[in-house]
């Protein structure tokens, strides 16, 4: 079956719901609880950030199905398109029994008040499809979007360790996950035109580069939508009207992850789990800040470029790859150009974007020799939490001097943005404390933060300056611990 | 003191089991308010709040509200049927603001249209001009202006300035303690459906349906029996459900009046968070004698908290918080004054503790800055003050101490935890550590059990037997995850001697138990597990009598055991086979049942009595690492030893334990209340707004039930109330970054650090720590 043009298609519990007529922006949350009575799946905050609306959803990848937990709360139905979901509903097999995730949690008395367990169930359901024998270290990364109120996480997290000790149930266990039958109605659903709701098209999902250029060319009052990760948020907690939307989550061109030239490309419809995947694999020091980047299903979702075209302050992704001296390919109708990352933000959501003009893709230097680099965020808490501050650093140290120095910081201005004077203070000095401490002087020149709910000016400035002591600290062979992770009860 | 050995055995109640909806939580199919299906016509309401956080309402033109799309009612203070207040002592909380607004948040006007998001779009069309007055916005500024919601109190024992003039030490400080959000992870709801003849059935996510019932029936005009309210389950309540619902409840039940239609109104998480009471936040001032020893002499404190802009449940929050300034501790010569603030922002409510834990703080800062100024283990200071077995063992509120277990916990723990050898080694590491520093502490927990107001304390349940031998039993407790269900329907089949499967709990229902308490002040299985066990043992009587008669054997040899009833001549019979011959010989098979707290009496003028019946205690040890560089810190272990009496279910007991103690910890780390200069709440979400996470429970946990340690009076089945006591076992992880702090400083230096203890404030307590020194 070839999907009509404009229903939006996609499969729940083996069978093919088609969807006609409904505002694009239509949650898949509030699609499931009003419109089909599912009523399993909660909202607790309608912003991403407690995992109460954790689904699973299945897409055709490479022959089999890839699923992933994200967050159906500010997910906009019509993205769901040619895509399989997988509810809590969805787990118990037709005689009414539990699946072995389901089993594992009420044998762990992982459930108090049992708000928040659907959504703990899809997020250890996605672990259980995708790692067979995860750590306790991975449970707890695979639950960073959840939140619990009630117990101490303990029991969930055993839950988590003990759900692979079950056999594998009759229904989604892994092998039936990627049977033949699911594969194949997920292949039924698969579209060969672009799907585009509503007159004048409300939502168009492209599914080619230059499809898309050219109806944004046509339509720069559009709105570009990839994870709906900020976006959603307009609809559900500022309540905008949206312009028509043109959606990225189609177009093949630009999922793409290659390297060329020196550099590792990015398309602008990569997820952010498969582009800090990429950068981590070339900097393995950044592992943490690609871990502490949102939540799991937020990272399932919301894409890189759509994180740097967003161009928020305190977006976690841009101080490091201005450090690094990353470059965005834009787009315009036919044109092209390269900008380097840092020349992209103007002002406050002020970005040098032309009507009609996009991200195709970010470009990311590989590891040069002799090059220093990381990434520390400061933030209340250490999962998903938006950052206070957040600095990148690149240094290049030959013969103890510091022959190169980008450092930029998030949280500290009205954009992301370099440490000049900082870094001027380094270049060309010995790699010493003392031409640290000078450096670190620099900092409340080179910025004016803001006091908010997340931190003072102060501590802003203070913390800004102490992490430049702290990347020294690593970076110079001092034998003292420097992080909190480094330590342990005796 | 009895032990365990005295006790009757029990073969249900006493041991592990599974929450009783857990397989439905697991699976979606648990409901919750929202999950009930309406009626197809049924409306939804969104309601209008107030900009400013304090102002004369100049004009309200609602006339765009009433024209948006779907919308079918909207209606303001002038619109009430009734009372226009839920407040639950005073009536000082009004449902809508008529012309002063006394917080940004407060609720104005509702919406009620076709869809949650029609409502929603609607109220952002409302054009309402005030005239904005200065607004009080924080507990010194209430202080300074006297700006207080209900009149301040005052507790003295002994002779606290006498002696605090001729104590060998003296000691002047403060702390501040942070507020805290509820952060239940279902937002307030409520529905209601209209019923014939003027009636209304209220479906509402309270932890104290009667009090909904009582203010909706005020509200709409009518008597409490035209109002029926039902909870079958909360998602997470911590005290946030217990007053808090009635202004929910109240709105859609005059919409469903004015529409003869059924209403839902489900706040949005934002709107939760900016409308619905918090913790109290306090501080503390205080003045302290104290011997060579840290034992303390005298003190004097003064307790000031935010209560917002009306009294709501402030007055007895307040006094608990006096009731637990002594925590653990004898004070001989004491004074307490205790301010109730009125600012202009959101009024502050319950929460799991109900000011106890505000209490604790304050004389666990005490004792922390008397130990660091005499260069002593906090521990050894916590020990010289604990209150005695013997003596020294009567509060301050002249209630005598019969049930002292802290020191057999200390004991334990500090051994156990393996403290002092811990201690030494983190002095070591701490040397040769310039940016990282550890820092551990032992805290206890003594938490009066019973609510202060003594009327509170009681219960009542009914119980059906049908004649399939099944039981269905209902009581006026509430279950908002704590296991409430399943810990009392335990009790019944304990009495019964049957399975648990054979015995249902259904809805909580005030056309079932009338003018029932909250559940709350961690008393619900105390109450209603008693209440039910006395409508059990009323029909087993009957049924005891009835066999006894009908088989010719004596009634006291019947016993209800192992699934079936044995009348002691070596036969039984199944529960059911006796239920059908009972029915037959017309012989009631329901029965309620009725529980109140003995021994206790409270008098608010003095606050002296013996408000609890009895006292939970436990300790925790935490260790934690601090950088220094940014104020991060990450907890590193905890040990936990905690007093349950003869534990109901072990396992809930757990699963309360762990998660009050991570609950407190949150409270006292990362979530941090912040209003900006306007008064508007900016941490409204949970993208602001910073609950633990699976990371934060400890890398290395271990936590224990005290054993062998039954309740000395007689609760149900000896146990003890476990909802809010292990929330201040969290107290550890603030004392024990406070000892981190203080490694960054010299001996004899006090940790300035304040609660919440955010990356920030830490960095700035150890700032403070270096300039003192």
């Amino acid at each position: 079956m070839s999907n009509p043009g404009h229903a939006i298609c996609f499969i729940l519990d083996g069978k093919t719901i088609e969807v006609n007529d409904i505002p694009p922006t239509t949650t898949l949350l509030q699609y499931l609880r009003e419109s089909l009575g599912r009523s399993g799946t909660k909202e607790g905050c309608a912003e991403g950030d407690c995992g109460a609306c954790t689904v699973v959803v299945g897409e055709p990848a490479n022959g089999s199905i890839a699923y992933r937990a994200v967050n159906s709360c500010i997910r906009f139905l019509p993205t769901l398109d040619g895509k399989e979901v997988v509810t809590v509903e969805s787990l118990r097999a037709a005689a009414g029994d539990l699946h072995p995730v389901q089993q594992a949690m009420v044998d762990c008395h992982g459930s108090q008040c049992g708000f928040c367990t659907p959504g703990f169930v899809m997020s250890l359901f996605g672990l259980y499809l995708n790692q067979p024998a995860a750590t306790r270290d991975e449970v707890i990364d695979a639950l960073a979007g959840n939140l619990c109120r009630c117990t101490g996480y303990r029991p969930i997290v055993d839950a988590g360790c003990k759900m692979n000790d079950y056999p594998p149930p009759a229904h989604w266990s892994r092998d039936d996950a990627q049977s033949a039958a699911r594969r194949e109605r997920l292949q039924s659903i698969q579209r060969k035109d672009s799907l585009a709701l509503g007159t004048p098209a409300g939502f168009l999902a492209p599914q080619t580069l230059a499809e898309l250029a050219s109806a944004y060319a046509a339509a720069p009052g559009s709105l570009l939508l990839a994870g709906s990760t900020d976006i959603g948020l307009w609809v559900t907690k500022q309540m905008r009207e949206l312009p028509p939307i043109i959606y990225l989550g189609e177009v093949a061109e630009l999922k793409t992850i290659r390297e060329t030239g020196g550099m590792l490309e990015i398309g602008a419809a990569v997820r952010l789990t498969e582009a800090y995947d990429a950068i981590v694999k070339h900097y393995p020091m950044l592992a943490e800040l690609g871990n502490r980047f949102a939540s799991p299903p937020i990272r399932n979702a919301g894409t890189l470029c759509g994180n740097l075209a967003n161009g928020s302050p305190i977006g976690d992704s841009m101080p490091v790859l201005i450090a690094l001296g990353a470059s965005v390919e834009l787009r315009c109708g036919d044109r092209t150009r390269t900008l380097p990352l840092e020349k992209l933000y103007l002002g406050y959501q002020k970005k040098d974007l032309a009507a009609g003009e996009f991200l195709t893709a970010v470009r990311i230097p590989l590891p040069q020799p002799g090059c220093t680099v990381a990434s520390y965020k400061i933030a209340k808490r250490y999962d998903q939490d938006i950052s206070a501050v957040c600095g990148g650093y690149a240094l290049t140290i030959s013969d103890g001097m510091v022959t190169a120095a980008r450092i930029a910081y998030g949280g500290m201005a009205a954009i992301p943005q370099r440490a000049a004077r900082t870094e001027t203070a380094l270049i060309g000095q010995p790699w010493n404390e003392a031409t640290v401490a000078a450096a670190m002087q620099q900092i409340a020149a080179d910025y004016t933060p803001l006091s908010d709910m997340r931190a003072s000016a102060a501590y802003r400035l203070q913390v800004a300056a102490n992490l430049l002591q702290r990347f020294y600290l690593e970076h110079s062979g001092a034998a003292i611990a420097s992080r909190i992770e480094m330590v342990a009860a005796d | 003191m009895n032990t365990i050995a005295e006790l009757p055995p029990t073969t249900i109640a006493g041991h592990t089991q599974r929450h009783e909806s857990a397989h439905l939580h697991v699976s979606g199919c648990a409901n919750y308010v929202d999950d009930i299906p309406l009626p197809a016509d049924a409306l939804h309401v969104a309601l209008g709040m107030s900009r400013v956080a304090h102002g004369r309402i100049k004009s309200i033109d609602l006339s765009a509200v009433a024209a948006a799309p779907g919308v079918v009612a909207v209606i303001t203070a002038r619109d009430l049927p009734g009372d226009n207040n839920y407040g639950p002592i005073l009536a000082d909380d009004p449902i809508f603001a008529e012309s002063l607004v006394e917080y940004a948040g407060q609720s104005i006007f509702a919406v009620a249209a076709t869809s949650h998001d029609a409502a929603r779009r609607a109220v952002k069309r409302a054009k309402i001009e005030y005239e904005e007055l200065p607004a009080i916005l924080d507990i010194r500024s209430a202080l300074e202006k006297n700006s207080f919601v209900i009149p301040s109190q005052k507790l003295v024992r002994g002779h606290p300035q006498a002696v605090l003039a001729s104590s060998p030490h003296r000691l002047q400080g403060s702390i501040t303690i942070g507020g805290q959000d509820h952060f239940y992870l279902e937002g307030h709801i409520a529905a209601a459906v209209p019923q014939e003849d003027g009636a209304m059935l209220v479906y509402s996510s309270t932890q104290h349906p009667s009090e909904v019932q009582h203010l909706v029936a005020h509200a709409l005009g009518k008597h409490s029996h035209h109002v029926t309210v039902q909870c079958r389950r909360m998602g997470g309540g911590f005290g946030g459900k217990e007053s808090q619902p009635a202004l929910f409840a109240c709105v859609t039940a005059i919409l469903a009046a004015k529409t003869g239609r059924a209403i839902k109104l489900r706040l949005d998480r934002d709107d939760d968070m900016t409308m619905t009471g918090k913790r109290h936040d306090f501080i503390a001032d205080y003045d302290v004698g104290y011997d060579d020893s840290g034992r303390i002499t005298a003190l004097a404190v003064m307790l000031a908290s935010r209560c917002g802009y009306s009294a709501d449940l402030s007055g007895p929050v307040n006094d608990r918080a006096i009731c637990h300034i002594d925590n653990a501790y004898f004070l001989e010569h004491i004074e307490v004054v205790s301010h109730r603030c009125k600012t202009n922002t959101v009024s502050n409510t319950a929460f799991r503790g109900f000011g106890g834990p505000q209490g604790m703080m304050a004389i666990e800062a005490v004792i922390d800055d008397i130990a660091r100024k005499l260069q002593r283990d906090p521990l050894d200071v916590r020990r010289a003050n604990f209150y005695g077995i013997e003596d020294r063992n009567v509060t301050p509120y002249q209630m005598r101490v019969e049930d002292n277990v802290i020191h057999a916990i200390a004991d334990q723990l500090e051994a156990s935890s393996d403290y002092r050898t811990r201690r030494q080694r983190i002095a070591t590491f701490n040397a040769a550590s310039p940016l990282i520093k550890r820092g551990i502490a032992l805290t206890p927990v003594k938490f009066g059990i019973s609510f202060n107001a003594t009327h509170y304390n009681q219960a009542g349940a009914l119980v059906h037997l049908y004649t399939d031998g099944s039981i269905l039993l209902n009581h006026g407790g509430t279950e908002m995850g704590q296991g409430l269900y399943t810990k009392v329907t335990q009790v019944v089949a304990e009495e019964f001697g049957v399975p648990l499967t054979q015995v249902r709990t259904s809805a909580t229902d005030t056309s079932k138990v009338p003018n029932t308490s909250a559940t709350a002040a961690s008393s619900g299985s105390d109450l209603n597990g008693k209440a039910a066990q006395a409508a059990a043992r009323t029909i087993k009587e009957r049924l005891t009598n009835f066999a006894s008669e009908k088989y010719g054997v004596p009634a006291a040899d019947i016993k209800f055991a192992g699934g079936s009833v044995q009348l002691g001549n070596g036969k039984s019979l199944a529960l059911a086979e006796l239920a059908v011959a009972a029915h037959a010989g017309r012989i009631s098979m329901s029965s309620t049942g009725y529980y109140r707290t003995p021994k206790i009496h409270w008098d608010r003028a003095t606050l002296t009595g013996r408000p609890f019946f009895y006292f939970a205690y436990g300790a925790a040890v935490a260790e934690v690492a601090v950088d220094t560089l940014t104020g991060e810190y990450r907890m590193l272990r905890v040990d936990i030893l905690h007093d349950v009496g003869r534990s109901l279910n072990p396992a809930i007991d757990i699963g309360q334990v762990e998660g009050g103690f991570l609950q407190g910890a949150g409270w006292l780390t990362s979530e941090e209340l912040w209003w900006n200069a306007r008064g508007e709440l900016k941490t409204h979400a949970p993208s602001t707004y910073k609950i633990p996470t699976a990371r934060d429970w400890p890398l290395d946990a271990r936590v224990h039930l005290l054993e062998r340690s039954p309740n000395v009076e007689d609760t149900i089945y000896r146990s003890k109330a476990v909802g809010e006591p292990p929330l201040m076992l969290g107290i550890a992880v603030f004392h024990a970054i406070r000892d981190a702090v203080a490694n960054c400083a010299p001996p004899g230096t006090r940790s300035p650090l304040h609660a919440p203890a955010t990356p920030e404030a830490v960095l700035r307590a150890i700032r403070a720590a270096k300039d003192l020194a």
